[in-house]
């Protein structure tokens, strides 16, 4: 099972915080965005569009970065930490 | 001191004091002359909205671990002694503490130069975000001003 958390602004388009998918081999982000894509539209094309930062185990992945059964996959709206 | 933790790099949901932190900073060396601090706090004012709450929230393991890049960055690169980021997350009412950064150096502008880096590059890189509620409703900040 691989893991996949959405957070702030992304959780309301997934409709859900965190889900469990079955992959059934190795993956890559851009299949997974695909693949999202078929059931929240605005997000895959939010990931396929590179709006969103993904990291993978928690480090910064590209579309092209493998995605195997185990990772941890976290979809990244821009950051927004700190003050001014 | 009890409200001071040894780590240098934390993200918690209770305040923080910065005269503490401050003092923790100076017990790691006899060679720090200068310390220059980031506090950023909750203003009331976005974009023209009055804004009545902030609320954070971070991906946490990954928001530490980046936190911990620039600190160790920071200490290499401008060569100063030591640097602490603390940042809060949850609710945070207007006026208090959000982010606390402390650069230690032996002279100043190597710490005033740390300081503004790190806070930079919180904001680039970090997983944190941050949620403004105003009379019009919540809203989740997208830009980095």
């Amino acid at each position: 099972m691989t893991r996949l958390l959405y957070f702030a602004s992304l959780r309301a388009l997934a409709g859900k915080s965190e889900e469990s998918l079955e992959l059934g081999g190795e993956t890559t982000v851009r299949a997974l965005g695909e693949r999202i894509g078929k059931t929240s539209p605005k997000l895959g094309e939010m990931i396929l569009g590179k709006k969103v930062m993904v990291s993978v185990n928690q480090d910064v992945a590209t579309l092209d970065t493998p995605v195997r059964d185990g990772d941890e996959v976290a979809f990244l709206p821009p950051f927004s930490g700190g003050a001014i | 001191m009890s409200t001071v933790m040894e780590s240098k790099v934390r993200i918690q949901r209770e305040d923080f004091s910065v005269t503490g932190e401050i003092e923790a900073i100076k017990k790691v060396s006899r060679n720090i002359g200068g310390i220059v601090t980031f506090l950023g706090t909750g203003r009331e004012l976005s974009k023209g909205e009055n804004i009545t709450q902030l609320n954070f929230e971070h991906y946490p393991n990954m928001a530490e671990k980046k936190l911990e890049e620039i600190r160790v960055k920071a200490i290499a690169d401008f060569k100063i002694i030591d640097m602490s980021i603390i940042h809060r997350i949850g609710e945070i009412d207007i006026g208090e503490n959000i982010v606390l950064i402390v650069a230690a150096a032996e002279h100043r502008t190597e710490a005033f130069k740390a300081c503004e880096w790190a806070i930079a590059e919180l904001k680039r890189t970090t997983p944190i975000w941050k949620r403004e509620t105003t009379s019009k409703g919540e809203v989740w900040v997208q830009d980095t001003p």
